[in-house]
């Protein structure tokens, strides 16, 4: 297996979701490459040499300066021609991305895979269905493959050492599909926190928060050093920013300690959260099946119990 | 504006945790099936662009609907008939003959006889929840694609203005029609979308509409028209094949803290995560 990594890119660094992509060609076996593609990625290249791949391609160029499916997928295509299987995080990037790489080279693709084992000369891939509530394997039946891969499931890769040479490559033509979308702007979440796919401590809330969403939680995730989350509730009555919704169809994430204030435990919610490690429950109703997940839960007023809860923590 | 839906039935994703998971398949009997969550939303997306939210009893454009299924799928059809799609189209197939991969190119052949000018697609479909389709069928149209669409304005019958959501924020792009927009949650907010037709700052009511009686009768002599997945694609084969199923491990439902000081100590002392 000659697999093909492309790197996730922000704010011209490489994303950490790109360790898991690369954790998952080692677990794939043979040898891998990774792209790092974009205007202006080139500067980091350097930082994805250290991980054993093959070869680092750069597609840097002025016309990949938005991240743009359209302007991208032709480029990917391109370099995908050396090799079997294409693999990128299950984000909104390479779920954007992905297929229309796949659907260009005429593979099959497999998204959100959680784990990979070689049966037999084949690759099988586990994929999580109806909310998490089954897993499927999968096998793809075409000679190239494109797969997504979740960050929550695959441990960032550590460096290996040695030096990968890094190899130019140019970018592909614009193409009809892509000179009929304009980028216009990006508002980007204006948040110091960590990433919520990359937090170790995530604080999620849930709409029994209400406007008091960031005035109750801050204090606390400040004091963690978390990410905040939310369900889709709080995200759907305007209490938090949609980019911030944990699910089933919002962010996917198994932080190492999750607090879930003042969330019911939806199935949807649920499905986006339910590998954590350890899972920490707020919530006056008892019988809320958030606290079938969770390792500790507290039956309280999350109005009463988050400030105290502050208080406990700051005596140390 | 012509506008193209896909939808597909699936069972009740709020009782997702009932479905039972052998290694040969994933059983849903005894859970009802219902429209996939995002595809009603893109059908409601599709009403709102076509009419003037002021005299909505107009249509100011066409939106056909389609799904891939036995005859019982039509029950789907002709709900979103009911809220005011003017046409219907039923691929006959059943799901394991499906993946997302060749209802692109079945789509594409659709898209190809009918000439819509969108294709507006739920982001994902919550069985599989695998959320390719859109993006394939892009590729395959050689169309541009806003996928993950929170917000739409259409700026005059040319162009679309997408607010797509994404991991970090939101990203605006405009799209030149013909596009595949494919549909996020805040889709369905009272001012997410923004058509020619209605009055600027037009608030809906939150979510999709519902059928009234007589447009639930109106909607049965609505057209349907019936493919074989033969009249569209000549390879059906599929290109992702599933070979087992299972369950995912259980997880216990841990202990209940009576007080804050008591889940700080067992935070510290026994999962040891502060």
């Amino acid at each position: 297996m000659n697999t093909l990594v492309i790197a996730e890119i922000a704010d011209g660094k490489i994303r950490k979701s790109t360790h898991s992509a690369i954790n998952f060609a080692r677990q794939a076996g043979g040898t891998f490459s990774v792209l790092v593609i974009g205007a202006g990625s080139k500067s980091a290249a350097p930082e994805v040499a250290g991980f054993g791949a093959a070869k680092v391609l750069v597609a840097d160029d002025a016309s990949l300066a938005h991240v743009l499916a359209e302007r991208f997928a032709p480029t990917v295509a391109a370099v995908a021609k050396d090799f079997d299987l294409v693999v990128t995080t299950a984000s909104s990037f390479g779920k954007d991305l992905a297929p229309r790489v796949a659907a260009k080279i005429g593979a099959g693709y497999a998204s959100d895979v959680a784990s990979v084992k070689l049966e037999g000369d084949k690759l099988s891939y586990k994929r999580p269905m109806f909310a998490g509530n089954a897993y499927g394997w999968c096998s793809i039946t075409t000679g190239k493959q494109v797969v997504t891969v979740r960050q929550s499931e695959f441990t960032a890769a550590e460096p290996s050492g040695g030096s990968s040479p890094v190899e130019n490559v140019a970018a592909a033509p614009i193409d009809a599909a892509a000179a009929r979308v304009e980028f216009v702007s990006l508002e980007a979440a204006k948040n110091e926190r960590p990433d919520l796919g990359e937090a170790r401590v995530i604080v999620s809330g849930g709409r029994a928060l209400k406007e008091k969403f960031a005035e109750v939680l801050d204090p606390l995730a400040n004091l963690l050093g978390a990410a905040l989350g939310a369900s889709r509730a709080a995200c759907d009555a305007g209490f938090a920013p949609p980019e911030l919704q944990v699910g089933q169809t919002g962010r996917v994430v198994a932080p190492q300690l999750y607090v879930a204030i003042g969330i019911s435990g939806a199935i949807q919610h649920l499905a986006g959260m339910k590998s954590s490690k350890t899972i920490v429950a707020i919530n006056k109703d008892p019988d809320a099946p958030i606290f079938q997940v969770a390792d500790y839960g507290l039956v309280a007023d999350l109005f009463v119990a988050v400030p105290a809860l502050v208080q406990e923590l700051k005596k140390g | 504006m012509k506008i193209l839906v896909p939808l597909k039935r699936v069972a009740d994703p709020d009782n997702a945790n009932k479905i039972k998971v052998s290694p040969q398949k994933i059983d849903t009997t005894g859970l009802q099936f219902k429209p996939n969550p995002f595809d009603e939303y893109a059908v409601e997306t599709a009403l709102r662009l076509t009419e003037n939210a002021a005299s909505n009893k107009v249509r100011l454009g066409e939106v056909t609907v389609v799904t891939f299924g036995p005859k019982e799928a039509e029950t789907t059809l002709r709900a979103a008939l009911a809220t005011g799609a003017d046409k219907a189209i039923r691929v006959d197939s059943t799901d394991d003959a499906l993946d997302g991969d060749l209802v692109a190119r079945a789509l594409a052949e659709i898209v190809k006889r009918d000439a819509p000018d969108l294709v507006l697609l739920g982001k994902q479909e919550v069985e599989g929840d695998a959320n390719p389709v859109a993006q394939l069928l892009a590729e395959y149209l050689g169309w541009p694609q806003a996928t993950f669409a929170g917000a739409i304005k259409s700026e005059g019958d040319k162009t679309l203005l997408v607010a797509r959501e994404i991991d970090g924020g939101t990203m605006n792009v405009r799209v030149t029609l013909p596009a595949i927009v494919s549909v996020d949650l805040r889709i369905v907010a009272a001012k997410s979308v923004q058509s020619m037709h209605t009055k600027e700052g037009h608030a809906y009511s939150d979510g999709v509409r519902f059928a009234a009686l007589a447009a639930i009768m109106a909607a049965k002599k609505k057209p349907l028209t019936e493919f074989k997945l033969t009249d569209l694609v000549t390879d059906a084969s599929l290109k992702v094949q599933y070979t087992s199923f299972e369950a995912p491990a259980g997880r216990k439902a841990g202990v209940k803290v009576k007080t804050v000081e008591e889940l700080v100590a067992k935070l510290k002392t026994e999962a040891k995560v502060l």
